[in-house]
C-alpha cells in the first residue's frame, strides 16, 4: 500500500500546534510509517504540493500571504484539518479585531517605536483588517480545538484519519485546552 | 412551618416521576440525573429563562418551554433530548462565542468555565457563525474586582444575587438586546459605587470569566458557589 502523503501549514499562530505535533516523539515514526511528510515548516519543502491528503493547518487568517496559501492548500487536499484554536476560533491573534487595523499597526510600528517609526511595506505581506478561523475563509473538514491541542490528541486524529476514519474529538480536547 | 403541598406526577423522558406543585422541570430532571444544559440558572436564585439552553419539548405544547421555569403538572410529558433540540441548543452555544470576544486560551476561568465546559459537552468543535469581535470595555475601577465585557453573556447572574442575595442592587442591565452590558449603579465605575458592599457574590455566581478577582491570571478563577442553596435555606428558615 502507497503511503498517504501528508502536510502541515503554519500561519497565523505561535507554532505551538507544531510543537505539539513533534511532542508525538516516538510515534512521529508510526505516522511515518503511514504517511509522507511532503511540506511542513519542518521539512525543505517551498511550494505546497499537489495530491496531499491530509493537511494539517496551524493558525488563523491574518495577511494576503495567509489567505493566499490556505486557498493554494484547500485546491491541492482532500481533508483540511484546522489545527488548535487559532485555526479554529482565530483565538489570540483576532484580538486586534475589535480595533482598526490601521490603530494596531501604529501602536507596533510607530508609538512604541524611537528608531525609524513607520509601518514595513518591503518583504512582508498586507495585513488584513480582520483576522478570520480557517473555516470562515475555506471550506474545513476536520477541527481539533485545544491551545494547543495535546500531543495525544493530535496523535489520535492523526491516526484516525490516516485509517479513514473520522476522529471524534469532543471528548478529548476543547476551546482552550 | 409546613406548607401545603400536592404531588403531581409526571413523565421525564418516558420515566415516570413524582415531584411538590411548586418545583420545575429542570428541578426534577436534577434531581433524578437527567441533564439537561443551563446556564442563566443557578441553584439558589430565582429562575429567569433568559438563556433557553434548558428548552424543552412538552406533549401537547406547539412551543418549547424553558425547564427552569415551568412548574410540573399532573400528566405531563417532557422530552429533554431531541435532534431539533439538540440543534437550537448548540446553536445559541455558538451565538454566545460570537457575540462577544471570548478567548478560552488566555481567559482567567480557562478550564472552569460554564460555557466552555457545555460548548464541550455539547459537541462543539468550531463555531459555524461568523464572529462579531464588538470593541467592549475591560472595568478594573474595583480595589478587588474586574468586569470584562468581553467574556459576558448576559445570563443576569450577577444582578439577581446582588438583588435577591445580597441585598444591594448594584448590578443592573444597561441597552438592549446585542448592545446590553451589566451595569454597577447607573452605568458608573465600580470602583465608585456607592452601593456595592464588596461581598463578592457576583463574581463567584459568574459562569465565565467576565467578573474576577483580581491578582488572577490564566485559568487561575475558581468560582465557589456552593454558599448559596445554603444562604437561601437559612434565611428561609429564620424568615
Amino acid at each position: 500500500m502507497s503511503k498517504l502523503r501528508l502536510a502541515t501549514v503554519w500561519l497565523d499562530g505561535c507554532s505551538g500546534c507544531h510543537m505539539s505535533f513533534l511532542d508525538l516523539d516516538e510515534r512521529l515514526l508510526a505516522v511515518a510509517e503511514k504517511a509522507d511528510l511532503v511540506y511542513s515548516p519542518l521539512v525543505d519543502q517551498k511550494e505546497f504540493p499537489a495530491g496531499v491528503d491530509i493537511a494539517l493547518v496551524e493558525g488563523a487568517v491574518s495577511s494576503e500571504d495567509d489567505l493566499h496559501k490556505i486557498q493554494v492548500v484547500r485546491a491541492r487536499t482532500r481533508i483540511l484539518v484546522s489545527l488548535g484554536d487559532c485555526a479554529v476560533t482565530a483565538n489570540v491573534p483576532s484580538m486586534r479585531n475589535k480595533f482598526p487595523l490601521q490603530m494596531s499597526l501604529d501602536r507596533a510600528y510607530k508609538e512604541n517605536v524611537t528608531l525609524d517609526p513607520g509601518t514595513p511595506t518591503q518583504g512582508v505581506p498586507a495585513l488584513l483588517e480582520k483576522v478570520r478561523p480557517i473555516h470562515e475563509v475555506v471550506p474545513v473538514d476536520v477541527f481539533i480545538p485545544g491551545c494547543p491541542p495535546s500531543a495525544d490528541t493530535i496523535f489520535y486524529a492523526v491516526s484516525e484519519l490516516l485509517e479513514g476514519r473520522s476522529p471524534d474529538l469532543s471528548p478529548r480536547t476543547r476551546f482552550g485546552a | 412551618m409546613i406548607r401545603a403541598s400536592t404531588i403531581k406526577t409526571l413523565k421525564i423522558d418516558d420515566r415516570d416521576f413524582s415531584a411538590r406543585h411548586d418545583e420545575t422541570i429542570l428541578d426534577v430532571a436534577r434531581q433524578n440525573g437527567i441533564f439537561i444544559p443551563k446556564i442563566c440558572d443557578l441553584k439558589g436564585l430565582s429562575p429567569v429563562g433568559a438563556c433557553r439552553l434548558c428548552l424543552v419539548e412538552v406533549k401537547g405544547s406547539n412551543r418549547l418551554l424553558p425547564a427552569c421555569s415551568t412548574l410540573v403538572e399532573e400528566g405531563m410529558e417532557v422530552t429533554t433530548t431531541t435532534e431539533r433540540l439538540q440543534r437550537y441548543r448548540r446553536n445559541i452555544l455558538e451565538l454566545l462565542f460570537t457575540e462577544r470576544n471570548h478567548v478560552c486560551s488566555v481567559c482567567v476561568s480557562n478550564g472552569h468555565c460554564e460555557l466552555q465546559t457545555l460548548a464541550q459537552k455539547l459537541d462543539i468543535t468550531h463555531v459555524h457563525f461568523r464572529y462579531r469581535y464588538p470593541n467592549l470595555d475591560v472595568d478594573a475601577s474595583h480595589d478587588r474586582f474586574s468586569v470584562d465585557h468581553n467574556r459576558c453573556i448576559l445570563c443576569s447572574r450577577c444582578v439577581r444575587v446582588c438583588d435577591e442575595i445580597e441585598g444591594a442592587h448594584t448590578w443592573d442591565f444597561m441597552g438592549r438586546g446585542i448592545e446590553s452590558l451589566v451595569i454597577t449603579d447607573l452605568a458608573e465605575p465600580w470602583g465608585t459605587s456607592e452601593t456595592c458592599t464588596g461581598c463578592g457574590k457576583c463574581v463567584h455566581v459568574c459562569p465565565t470569566g467576565a467578573l474576577f478577582e483580581k491578582g488572577k491570571s490564566v485559568a487561575e478563577m475558581l468560582k465557589r458557589r456552593e454558599f448559596l442553596p445554603y444562604l437561601t435555606q437559612m434565611r428561609e428558615e429564620h424568615s
